[in-house]
């Protein structure tokens, strides 16, 4: 099913790409604890990266040869096809370019500061502690098993996004200061989060994906209950970006993906 | 008692191989030394995240991406440890990263030279971690127990990390022209630089005589030097590269390989701080710290804060 794909490479890509811009972190955090504390929560998103690209990989390669073609753009993986070769997490990482990309826009958005890096974390956490809870009822069992075994991970992580937003917002003046500016700037990539696409309405109906309606109400209580622990005001919903999930993308995917594929797509066809 | 049965006694400790503990007297020189061997080691540590770190970005598949930001962050755990342990002889983190910051502390110099390719991912861990287990090994043995400690920890992981490095090398030697030319440039500029870790020749180690006697060090600079080239020459012979010294040649009468005169003179100007990279390290490492002022700062006050609420609680209560 050509709309599972879709969606396994959704959630896929909004790992991959949210865990490269933590991972720029590394080696440059305030505080050793914290440099550590992010890198080791980017390892976690390029894990669960890897289990959802190895099983897109596995459901590309038994699409008929007809239909792979057609999927994706990319010239390189259709060489990979006309060699009758199979795909693997690699090349679905590598080889497709920014149009095939279907993670949301906020993941992309560059780390800036540690304001703006905490909140797009925890705006991320949120949805994607309650959206891993519901993925577990999935009646698709690799799915299932992915998100039970994330979200112990992405449960500390909600955890550690939840108390640095406390901390900044109830911090200093300068900390309140900063991290209101980030919420401002970043609060219209939100929306995107909880708006469903056609692939993820698709998966819905059938018991395989999560019906986002369902997690919306959660997702805004525990915003607005962690920001009142901060001081912190819930923005009005305002205009939303929409396009990332549907592989309309910001300029900074780009930039993300000339250096993430720079080796495989300089070099290429070799084993590394 | 005086300083002297003081001294005494803590003499007595070293020569029956006991550890000392940070609450053991101990003579002032043996205390500095420690400062600043364990916290040149751990500055070490974090500096050396970021010619990796580098590349974390860049990893050319997800499994070494995932192994490299593995081992980033295990360095980063190193250095965690070993600030610790300097902590217990009664320095803080902060004064080691301001001697660090201010360009006081030093740190190891191998981590001055660039990372240009993929294959330095492979050199540093097979050479420079290799080079730094032979130096790190005798220490899980060292007089000083916290450091002892430390570093049968970061010995385990170390290596690992060797393991992973000599496995890209594997990777790229065996693989097309452009990988192996990509191994052996790799090798070449990460050779000389590895043996020159073991610190200059016995005859000119200005700290050496008195870490001995303090069994701080148990081997010399160029025993481990030498024993780290027998068992390179072996493993480069198995990637079927080329090390870059025309002199290298097995010695019969010694059982150990010659090797060719180390550039000294080059070791000795990137100490100095004009080694390819030295003003960048630097300035990272300043830059994170000073951009991360105000997150600390932020932490601080909130700990402040909640603090007070809960005695403010409890007075009530």
């Amino acid at each position: 099913m050509k709309e599972l794909l879709k969606y396994t490479l959704q959630l896929a890509d909004n790992a991959l790409i949210l865990g490269h811009r933590i991972s720029e972190w590394c080696g440059h955090g305030p505080v050793l604890e914290q440099d550590i504390a992010l890198t080791n929560t980017a390892l976690d998103h390029l894990g669960q990266a890897r289990s959802f690209y190895q099983y897109a990989a596995e459901q590309f390669n038994a699409l008929p040869v007809s239909e792979k073609e057609h999927f994706f753009t990319s010239s390189a993986i259709q060489s990979i096809i006309k060699d009758g070769k199979q795909v693997d997490e690699d090349d679905l990482a590598y080889l497709r370019d920014g149009w095939d990309f279907r993670n949301t826009l906020l993941v992309e958005q560059p780390n800036k500061d540690w304001a703006y890096t905490i909140i797009r974390s925890f705006f991320y956490d949120v949805f994607n502690f309650f959206f891993y809870t519901e993925l577990q009822k999935s009646t698709d069992v690799t799915l299932s098993a992915i998100a039970e075994k994330s979200l112990k991970e992405v449960t500390y992580h909600l955890r550690w996004s939840s108390e640095w937003v406390i901390r900044l917002g109830d911090g200093t003046d300068e900390s309140a200061q900063r991290i209101n500016e980030a919420i401002a700037n970043r609060w219209q990539f939100t929306g995107e989060l909880l708006t469903m696409s056609e692939a993820e309405k698709a998966v819905a109906t059938s018991g395989i994906g999560v019906d986002l309606e369902k997690i919306k109400t959660l997702w805004k209580e525990r915003v607005a209950a962690v920001f009142a622990e901060a001081n912190l005001d819930v923005p009005a919903n305002g205009w939303m970006h929409q396009g990332g999930k549907e592989g309309k993308h910001s300029e900074h995917l780009g930039y993300i993906l000339a250096e993430l594929q720079f080796v495989q797509r300089a070099y290429p066809n070799m084993q590394w | 008692m005086t300083v002297h049965s003081f001294q005494e006694k803590f003499d007595e400790k070293i020569d029956r191989e006991d550890t000392i503990e940070p609450r053991d007297w101990m003579p002032d020189d043996y205390r500095k030394t420690l400062i600043r061997q364990i916290s040149q080691h751990a500055h070490s540590e974090i500096v050396g995240m970021l010619p990796e770190g580098n590349w974390i970005t860049r990893a050319p598949s997800l499994r070494r991406k995932a192994v490299l930001l593995a081992k980033v962050q295990d360095e980063g755990g190193h250095g965690l440890y070993l600030y610790s342990a300097a902590e217990t002889l009664g320095i803080t983190r902060d004064e080691m990263l301001e001697q660090l910051h201010s360009g006081k502390a030093k740190y190891s110099s191998i981590f001055n030279y660039p990372t240009t390719t993929w294959a330095d991912m492979g050199a540093i861990g097979w050479l420079v971690d290799g080079a730094a287990i032979m130096n790190q090994v005798p220490l899980c043995r060292t007089s000083y127990g916290p450091y002892a400690r430390a570093m049968v920890r970061v010995c385990k992981e170390e290596s690992f990390h060797q393991r992973q490095g000599f496995e890209i090398m594997l990777t790229l030697a065996k693989g097309t022209e452009e990988q192996k030319k990509m191994a052996q440039d790799a090798l070449d500029r990460w050779w000389w630089p590895s043996i020159m870790m073991f610190g200059p020749p016995d005859a000119e180690s200005p700290n050496s005589e008195s870490s001995m006697r303090w069994r701080i060090k148990r081997f010399s600079n160029d025993e481990l030097r030498q024993k780290f080239i027998d068992v390179t020459v072996e493993q480069t012979k198995i990637l079927g590269l080329t090390l870059p010294d025309k002199d290298l040649k097995w010695n019969e009468a010694r059982g150990h390989y010659d090797y060719g005169a180390i550039n000294w003179e080059e070791f000795w100007n990137v100490v100095k701080g004009n080694g390819p990279c030295n003003k960048e390290r630097l300035e990272t490492r300043r830059k994170a710290w000073e951009e991360g002022a105000w997150v600390r700062e932020a932490a601080l006050a909130n700990a402040k804060k909640r603090a007070e609420r809960k005695n403010k609680e409890a007075s009530a209560a």
